[in-house]
């Protein structure tokens, strides 16, 4: 990007959909942009995909594949009565059919709605219940442990397919895909057509499934070449997993639509096999997470020595703020800053940014993208009002209209309504305005945890606990982790009867893992007599952090019985 | 210390944080992340209490020789004898 300011100036949404082809009626769908119209331009021989796998093995798909592969995919689909508007879901590592099902999935004109793969049974299904999840793409092995118990309480869901076995109430996908056609007429989509189903965690209550639609493409577009600096040709890294919504805005459809080639590793974090990748796959463009930079920094320098990145032209990270030092560690060791970015999953694409045009303040989430209103807040009882003087705290609010806003949390439209106030979209999170116009994150306004990047709901984790026969309340909060940002804790009291002990502690610890899996369940557990709770007998959330972080108590006027 | 003996305290400290895993159902030779269903925080609490239990450095750099059950109590025997 050159100039911000210039580009601020002249930038309008309407200009932006002229960077995407859409249909000659108006209609706009993602799939095609992201694959179709680079085979129209010729460039059906360019890598789309670079798959690693666990072994290392490397598997290449060109444009012109992934256009037949998702084709069949789409065929398959409508063999199986999935029509327009109806939910496929995936249930998967990073492999390769992840990618091939989203996009097929979009080309059929069904709603794609990716699944973290270490989510256990109980977020599983509440994601699938409340989306009316029709079909599934997953292995044998998730199949067996996670969703087979389920399948009763899915009565919406009639077809699973499975990408490496063959099961009783399940088909492989293989030979579905062999037989199916390799044409397809991609699904004449309106851009207001819902494209993609994400969940997201709640203080209280179910997860939220947040509607996009296919218009989204144009912000996921716009910001891949604005903020993450994508080019055509450009070798990219995403490092999130599709069943979040950074590895789907910008692991799968940003890079595509931007014609880049995608490197996706199957593998788990590993330090010397990231610096491998990113040195031997010569990748351009980084995007990643603070909990994987940490962990980079932890490992030394000694364990970069032999590598080189001549490549490397921009690295960017988002999941929870950057802490300075580690965009500075990114100075030393790669010879340019991590840039930090800030946007949620209502947001659906990059809103705050470091550009790579304007320089970074190491700490600070960046400006708003061009075609953005960001401001900081203060919701009274006449609504959102604006806080323009400098760093006052408040919440991050977004005026509404760009294309990859939310169109809705699903079935849930009070409390949607309940995120905007005064013509604001009210993001949750607090933060301050500098005298440059950069953001500062300051912490969340509720009591969502920040684990690894990813939002977790307490009061998710809460349900599942009280579950167990032996527990008669639980509080779940974050405490800070060093590396992980913040991990899941939980404080619980025991029904009469029950003695705390390590077995018992253990006992709770594999109840909360076995239905919520290790990506939700709580890390610590610990044994209460009573927990500090209001006069109505709610559970003070709040004070049981502020006391873990050694924090003035605040308010506690309403604190009726402590915690002992 | 015998093979038997680290395999005892791996088993010990693989409980601690994945109590909820039958030993019996699980690949001893298969990814250690997915057999166990642990992620990379619960990894490295593993580490750090094996580190501890064994008095060993495990470094960063040895943590591809410890991605199965088999493979990580291979390499604890390695390091104790």
């Amino acid at each position: 990007m050159q100039d911000y300011d210039s580009i601020c100036e002249n930038f309008s949404w309407a200009e932006a959909r002229k960077l995407i082809d859409g249909f000659p009626d108006g209609g706009l769908n993602i799939a095609h942009e992201a694959i179709e119209r680079h085979l129209l331009a010729g460039h059906g021989d360019q890598i789309a995909l670079r798959w690693i796998a666990k072994s290392g093995d490397c598997t290449d798909f060109s444009y012109q594949q992934m256009s037949e592969l998702s084709n069949r995919f789409a065929n398959v689909l409508h063999a199986h009565g999935l029509e327009k508007g109806a939910r496929v879901y995936s249930l998967l590592g990073r492999v390769p059919d992840l990618y091939i099902a989203a996009l097929g999935t979009l080309k059929a004109g069904c709603v794609f709605c990716p699944l973290f793969s270490a989510f256990g049974p109980e977020p599983i299904h509440s994601r699938m219940e409340i989306g009316g999840a029709n079909a599934l793409i997953t292995t044998g092995r998730l199949y067996k442990h996670k969703i087979i118990a389920l399948r009763d309480r899915l009565p919406e869901l009639h077809t699973v397919l499975l990408i490496d076995d063959d099961m009783e109430g399940a088909e492989r996908l293989l030979p579905l895909m062999e037989k199916a056609s390799d044409r397809f007429e991609v699904a004449r989509t309106d851009a207001e057509d819902t494209a993609l189903l994400h969940f997201t965690s709640g203080t209280t209550g179910k997860p939220k499934g947040v509607v996009h639609v296919h218009e989204a493409v144009v912000a996921h577009h716009m910001t891949g070449r604005i903020a993450l600096d994508l080019k055509p040709g450009d070798t990219y890294w995403c490092t999130a997993d599709p069943g979040w919504v950074t590895g789907t805005s910008y692991g799968i459809i940003a890079p595509l639509t931007n014609r880049v080639t995608m490197i996706v590793d199957e593998a788990e974090f590993d330090v010397a096999r990231w610096y491998d990748i990113l040195a031997k796959e010569r990748v351009n463009v980084w995007y990643t997470a603070p909990t994987a930079i940490r962990m980079l920094m932890k490992a030394g320098r000694d364990a970069i020595a032999d590598h080189e990145f001549p490549a490397l032209r921009f690295m960017a990270s988002v999941g929870e703020p950057l802490n300075p030092e580690a965009v500075i560690w990114g100075n030393d060791v790669f010879g340019k800053p991590f840039h930090d970015n800030w946007w949620q999953t209502e947001t659906g694409g990059i809103m705050i940014a470091n550009f790579a045009s304007v320089t970074v303040k190491p700490g600070s989430m960046g400006k708003p993208l061009p075609g953005i209103a960001a401001g900081i807040v203060e919701v009274g009882e006449g609504g959102a009002k604006e806080l323009t003087k400098p760093m006052a705290i408040g919440e991050l609010a977004l005026r509404p209209g760009w294309p990859s806003m939310m169109r809705g949390y699903l079935h849930e439209e009070a409390r949607y309504r309940k995120c905007f106030s005064g013509g604001w979209y009210l993001s949750g999170d607090l933060a301050m305005r500098d005298d440059d116009g950069y953001f500062w994150f300051v912490g969340r306004s509720d009591d969502l945890i920040k684990s690894s990047g990813h939002l977790i709901g307490p009061f998710e984790v809460e349900s599942t606990l009280m579950e167990h026969d032996a527990v008669a309340e639980v509080a779940v909060i974050g405490v800070p982790d060093e590396t992980a940002g913040e991990r899941v804790k939980a404080y619980v009291a025991l029904k009469p009867g029950f003695e705390a002990s390590d077995a018992l502690q253990l006992e709770l610890l594999g109840h909360a893992r076995k239905k919520l899996g290790p990506a939700v369940a709580p890390k610590e557990i610990v044994f209460r007599t009573n927990l500090p709770k209001t006069r109505s007998g709610k559970i003070m959330r709040r004070l049981l952090k502020a006391r873990e972080l050694g924090l003035p108590e605040g308010d506690i006027s309403t604190l009726e019985s402590d915690e002992r | 210390m015998t093979n038997q003996d680290i395999r005892k305290i791996l088993v010990e400290e693989l409980h601690r944080i994945a109590p909820d895993i039958v030993l019996d159902e699980i690949d001893p030779d298969g990814d250690l992340h997915d057999e166990f269903e642990i992620d990379s925080m619960d990894f490295l609490t593993l580490v750090t209490a094996l580190a501890k239990r064994f008095a060993l450095e495990m470094p960063e750099a040895d943590y591809p020789k410890m991605q199965s059950f088999n493979a990580l109590a291979d390499y604890l025997q390695d390091r104790k004898t």
